[in-house]
Parts: C-alpha cells; sequence; structure tokens
C-alpha cells in the first residue's frame, strides 16, 4: 500500500521533471525561431526581398555548421536562398509550425538524419520563407532525460518493493509479537506483558496503552477478589464464634427437639464456613506458587482411591461406575489437592445423573502427560455455560436446586492450573466429559520438591 | 483426663475451657507460649491442646522442646492456617494430631478421645486381635467374625472396620475416618462415608439382633456394645 503511493508519488514528480525540462527547452528553439523572424522580418521592410535574400546567405556564410536551417523559395518553390534545397514534407503547403527530418535529400550538409523544427511563413508576393533549428541536441538531452527518469523509475520501484517488504515483514513481526503475548495473555497469564522495544515508535505506544490497560485490569480484579477474600477472612472470626456459642448452648438444652433445632442452626453454620473456607482456598492456590506440598508419587493410585471411595456412591444410584485405570503412572503434584480435584469432579458426575445413568473414570498415559477423564450421562452443562462454570460461585441454571456452593469448580481449576495442567469441559451428548491433562513432571525448583 | 489448653484467643479459649469442663474433664490455661511452656513442663497433663500462633513463643517450639525432654503426652494442635502444609508441617514438628479453627466441638473431642487411646498402646506390644461383643477381628489372618459367622471384607472396609474396633466406645467423626483410613486429607462434597458405613453396617450388623456401629448425630459414628 505505501509501496503504490510511494512509487507512484516519485512517478509523478519524474513526469514533471521531465515535462518541465522538455517543455523548457523546446520553448527555448521556439523562441529562438521566433527572434530570427522578428530579425529577418526587419530587415526585409528595411531592405526589400534582396536584403532578406541577402541577410539569408550571409547567415548561412556565416555559420555553415551551425544550427539555424534557412530556406526562401519563390513562388515557384525555386529556391532563393538557405542551407537546404528542398521543402521538407508538409511544408509546401501550410503556414505555421512543423517538425520534420533534415537529410542530405533536403540539401543538408551533413550526413546524418536530424531533427528539426520549423516556422514556414508566406512572404507577400506568394514567397515562402523557412526558418528553423536543429533540433538534435535537443532531442539527445530529451532522450537522456527520458533515459534517466527511465532508470530511475526501475531503481526507484526496486527500491521501495524491497523496503515495503522489509517494512511489512518487520511490521508484521511486531504485530505478531503483540498478537501473541496478547494471546498468551488471554489464556490466563495475566502477569505477562506486550514486550516493548525501547524504538518509541506507534508500536512501542500501542504495547504501552495495551499494557497500561492489562495493569488497570488486574488492579480492578485483585480489587475484586479482596473484597471477596476479605469478606471471607473478616466474616469467619465472628461466625465461628456464633457457631460455637449455638454448640455450647446446643450441649446445654435439655428438650430433644430444641436440641435438634439448635443443631440444625450449628450446620447451617458449618456449611457457611465450609463456602468461607473453600473461597479462601481458592483464593491461596491462585495466589500461586505453593508448590512445598509437591512430591512425586503414584497417580495410579490415588485415581483408583478415588474410584473406590465413590464407587459404592454410584451404585447406590445404580449407576454403572466404569473404571480404567493405566497402572504406575507417576507424576509429581500435591496429592491431597489432586484427591480433592478428583472426588469433586466424581461427585459432581454422580450427583449430576440420574439413577440408572454411567459414570467412568478413566486414567491413561500419553508421551508427557497424564490423562484423566470422567464421564458421565447426567444432565451436562449448555454449550454457552461451559466455560462460565469455573467462575466462582457460578451455577448452572438447571442445577441451582442440587446441593453445592458453585465453588467445586473453581477449586478444580485452581488446581489444576498450580499443577501446570489443562482441564476441558465437552458435552458427551448426553452427559459431560471432563479430560484433565497432567503433565507428569512439573518443573519447580529441585530443592522445593521433597520426596514422598 | 487432665487437658492442657495454650490458646491466646480469649474466644477460643473459653469456649474450649468450658466446654472441656461440662464434658468432665480439668482443665489448665496458658494464654502465652512461654506460662505454656512452663505448665507443660512442670505438670502432668494426658493431652494438650497447643495453638500455633502465640505470643512469646509458638506452638510448634513448646512442643519441640516438650518431646526433647522425653515427655510424650499426645497433643493437638490447632491453627488458624488451614492449608495442608501447615499441617504436615505441625505433624512432623511433634504434634500428634491437627485441627483447624473454626472446629467443632464434638470433633475436638472426639480426637482427644483417640489420642488418649493411642497414648498408651502405641508403645511395645503389637494388638493382633480385637473384639467388641460378638464381633472379633484377627488382625493377622485378616478375618472377622461375628459370633461364629465369618463376615467378607474388602479391603478398606476392613481397615474401617479395624479402625472403629481400636476406637470402640468413642465417638469417631467422618473427618477422622478420611483421614485414618483413607489417608486423604480433603473435604467431601457429600457424605460418601455415610455410603461405606452403612455397607459396612449392612454386613456386620444387618443379619444380628444387635446393632453395634450406631450413627451420632451431628457427630460421626461408635461402635459399641451398649446402645
Amino acid at each position: 500500500m505505501y509501496m503504490v503511493l510511494f512509487a507512484s508519488s516519485v512517478f509523478i514528480l519524474m513526469g514533471f521533471i521531465y515535462w518541465a525540462t522538455a517543455g523548457y527547452m523546446s520553448n527555448q528553439t521556439d523562441e529562438t525561431v521566433e527572434a530570427e523572424i522578428i530579425g529577418l522580418a526587419e530587415q526585409y521592410q528595411r531592405q526589400g526581398l534582396n536584403g532578406l535574400i541577402s541577410v539569408i546567405r550571409e547567415r548561412v556564410a556565416r555559420d555553415p555548421n551551425g544550427k539555424a536551417i534557412y530556406l526562401f523559395t519563390a513562388r515557384d518553390f525555386i529556391k532563393l536562398a538557405g542551407n537546404i534545397d528542398k521543402w521538407p514534407e508538409g511544408g509546401d503547403v501550410q503556414e505555421g509550425w512543423l517538425n520534420f527530418n533534415l537529410s542530405p535529400e533536403l540539401g543538408w550538409h551533413k550526413e546524418q538524419i536530424h531533427p528539426a523544427r520549423a516556422r514556414v511563413f508566406i512572404v507577400p508576393g506568394g514567397l515562402r520563407l523557412l526558418v528553423g533549428r536543429d533540433v538534435s541536441e535537443f532531442m539527445a538531452v530529451k532522450q537522456l532525460v527520458e533515459r534517466a527518469i527511465n532508470f530511475g523509475m526501475a531503481i526507484t520501484f526496486a527500491l521501495a518493493m524491497i523496503g515495503g517488504i522489509m517494512m511489512s515483514r518487520s511490521t508484521a513481526r511486531r504485530v505478531e509479537l503483540i498478537n501473541s503475548a496478547s494471546q498468551r495473555i488471554m489464556t490466563g497469564n495475566l502477569s505477562l506483558r506486550i514486550p516493548d522495544r525501547g524504538t518509541n515508535d506507534e508500536f512501542d505506544q500501542l504495547a504501552r496503552n495495551l499494557n497500561e490497560m492489562l495493569d488497570r485490569i488486574v488492579t480492578l480484579m485483585e480489587g475484586i477478589k479482596h473484597v471477596s477474600d476479605n469478606i471471607a477472612h473478616d466474616l469467619r472470626t465472628p461466625l465461628t464464634r456464633l457457631r460455637n456459642q449455638l454448640e455450647s448452648t446446643m450441649m446445654k438444652v435439655e428438650r430433644q427437639s430444641d436440641r435438634e433445632q439448635v443443631a440444625e442452626a450449628v450446620a447451617e453454620a458449618d456449611q457457611l464456613l465450609a463456602t468461607f473456607n473453600a473461597l479462601l482456598r481458592i483464593a491461596r492456590l491462585e495466589m500461586g506458587g505453593r508448590v512445598a506440598n509437591f512430591t512425586s508419587f503414584n497417580l495410579s493410585e490415588l485415581v483408583s482411591d478415588a474410584a473406590e471411595l465413590y464407587e459404592a456412591v454410584a451404585e447406590d444410584k445404580n449407576q454403572k461406575f466404569e473404571l480404567s485405570i493405566e497402572e504406575n503412572l507417576t507424576i509429581t503434584g500435591d496429592k491431597d489437592l489432586l484427591f480433592q480435584t478428583l472426588t469433586n469432579l466424581v461427585d459432581n458426575a454422580i450427583k449430576y445423573t440420574p439413577e440408572g445413568g454411567a459414570v467412568s473414570l478413566q486414567l491413561r498415559k500419553t508421551k508427557e502427560h497424564a490423562l484423566i477423564e470422567v464421564n458421565d450421562s447426567g444432565i451436562g452443562i449448555p454449550e454457552d455455560e461451559l466455560d462460565k462454570v469455573f467462575g466462582r460461585f457460578y451455577r448452572v441454571a438447571k442445577s441451582r436446586s442440587l446441593p453445592g456452593n458453585g465453588l467445586g469448580l473453581s477449586l478444580v481449576n485452581a488446581v489444576i492450573e498450580m499443577h501446570q495442567g489443562k482441564i476441558t469441559l465437552t458435552n458427551n451428548l448426553p452427559g459431560l466429559r471432563v479430560e484433565i491433562k497432567l503433565p507428569q513432571h512439573v518443573s519447580i525448583p529441585e530443592k522445593e520438591l521433597k520426596t514422598a | 483426663m487432665r487437658v492442657l489448653v495454650i490458646e491466646d484467643d480469649k474466644d477460643v479459649a473459653a469456649y474450649l475451657v468450658n466446654g472441656l469442663k461440662e464434658s468432665d474433664n480439668v482443665v489448665d490455661h496458658a494464654a502465652d507460649g512461654k506460662d505454656g511452656l512452663l505448665l507443660a513442663a512442670s505438670e502432668n497433663y494426658d493431652v494438650m491442646i497447643i495453638d500455633r500462633m502465640l505470643p512469646s513463643m509458638d506452638g510448634l517450639s513448646i512442643i519441640k522442646t516438650i518431646r526433647a525432654t522425653d515427655n510424650d503426652t499426645p497433643v493437638l494442635i490447632l491453627s488458624a492456617l488451614g492449608d495442608v502444609d501447615d499441617r504436615v508441617e505441625g505433624l512432623r514438628g511433634g504434634g500428634d494430631d491437627y485441627l483447624t479453627k473454626p472446629f467443632s466441638f464434638t470433633e475436638l473431642l472426639a480426637r482427644l478421645e483417640a489420642l488418649l487411646r493411642r497414648g498408651p498402646s502405641s508403645g511395645s506390644e503389637q494388638v493382633t486381635h480385637l473384639s467388641v461383643a460378638d464381633l472379633e477381628m484377627d488382625l493377622l489372618a485378616r478375618t472377622v467374625k461375628r459370633g461364629a459367622e465369618k463376615i467378607d471384607l474388602q479391603p478398606r472396609e476392613f481397615r474401617l472396620l479395624e479402625y472403629l474396633m481400636k476406637h470402640a466406645g468413642q465417638v469417631v467423626t467422618r473427618t477422622m475416618l478420611l483421614e485414618q483410613v483413607w489417608d486423604y486429607h480433603f473435604d467431601p462434597q457429600t457424605n460418601v462415608i455415610d455410603v461405606h458405613i452403612s455397607r459396612l453396617r449392612s454386613k456386620i450388623d444387618k443379619d444380628f439382633p444387635k446393632q453395634l456401629l450406631q450413627t451420632v448425630r451431628g457427630a460421626g459414628y461408635i461402635l459399641s456394645e451398649d446402645p
């Protein structure tokens, strides 16, 4: 685009130079011819026909190799004076400006053909006068200019092309850099920033603006997180007190029915506290870097333990519970948190699958990952809500009636992220398929790794 | 039992002391690390409850100091830090059990009793045989009998029953079972434990007139001869 603009402006500039040069030179020629005609006309007025003839002869004689061309003929085209003998084509009919080629045929004294320009006059009495100039030099200059311009244009085009390609390449690279950085940021690494080359050009400004926007987003997000975490934290203490007092009261209450009512209040308080604790736990996990409990352990055992724990629950709901575990798969991670994650998922699968449905749990190994899959034939999650369910307190509309606090999957997500894994939810039609990809070896500093 | 409570939070301390006294225990309380250590070193207690964060000396240092003097009194660590790594650290530091605030009093009491029971028996001689009423368990042959009838149990059911039998007559909470029988520290979303208990119950109690495995509302389970 810029290349075309640049090339065409160069083209216009060159065209102007050509037009101005050629125009100036041809003007020069014309003016010289006019001046000569004026001189000759004066001679004619002063000295008549003979005077004119002698002046022409004199001028020809004075400069036999000059550029001036004269031809003065009588009514029957008989040459009276001049340095050519015949009328060039067209010159014998009309008056005015005429372009022609000088050649020996016309009686020109030089062998080569020269371009010429002349003006033809009819002198009163049927006499004709031609005054012109050899423009070969002018033509040569014109050709030179033309060639220079053509050559210049070629070079310009080539340079514009190379420059354009280079510029668009570097532009593309910068844009690509910004693109890939924003992609990585969008996929969750909000602490990343778009690199700034320090050249202070438009791209740097764009990068800086984007970075400032990101900073602002992070501040806002942290603000929100802080508020919710602080609420959880600050409410936990008084809630604990309330709960403890209720429990103390419960022990003193005599009547069984009253006692049960207080016990229910205690259970409610416990539920609230559990929600707060879950929230704080997620916040702590998301703050990241807590790899202190990472050990190397047998994931196959962990998965089969979780399966064993929940198989009975599925059986109670008359659900088919399928299990497929690849043996002796070891990974590095936090055992308790991964167990929590897995049980959350299996628990969900069983909970959201009606009686008589099917739940399956799989563990297999790929090249570098451990792949855990939890499938169910339950109510699933609407397609447009699939990416929202990891948000805190988010509950799918049709599951609101079932128990839960909307934090289970947030915790799952936080744990998987902490393990540098990836979780994907897809609809199984019917049901949900949860796929967890865990790297077998999490890159954490060796000294932080404890052995099991 | 004689209990020492080292806890600086007034509310929690009052809750603990009152609760423990009401369940017929003798309680001493220190609100500060150094005072607590002094009491722990000079008096004889059956069990100690020590908060992790204390003024003048933290809970883990107290435990380490006590253990260095060959004092094996069971210690339950209390902490507001709920993270698992804090728990692991506490247990490695010489604590016998770990409880996160807020806790239910029944949970605390159940754990204290479990600690007391463990105290003397976790020593020299290996227990090979357990029995509650006519329910008998052979830990070497890994067999279970109720009266004359042999009962087949899955390995996990065996461990569950073993734990219940070892703590016969005591309330055992769901969390304790998860930690001790399943070896995982986590919060189940639903009461999975109930499902396993009811399966176990159907095997050991269903066909017998006397029900041994009872549910204690709002607390957990108890395996006992007396209903």
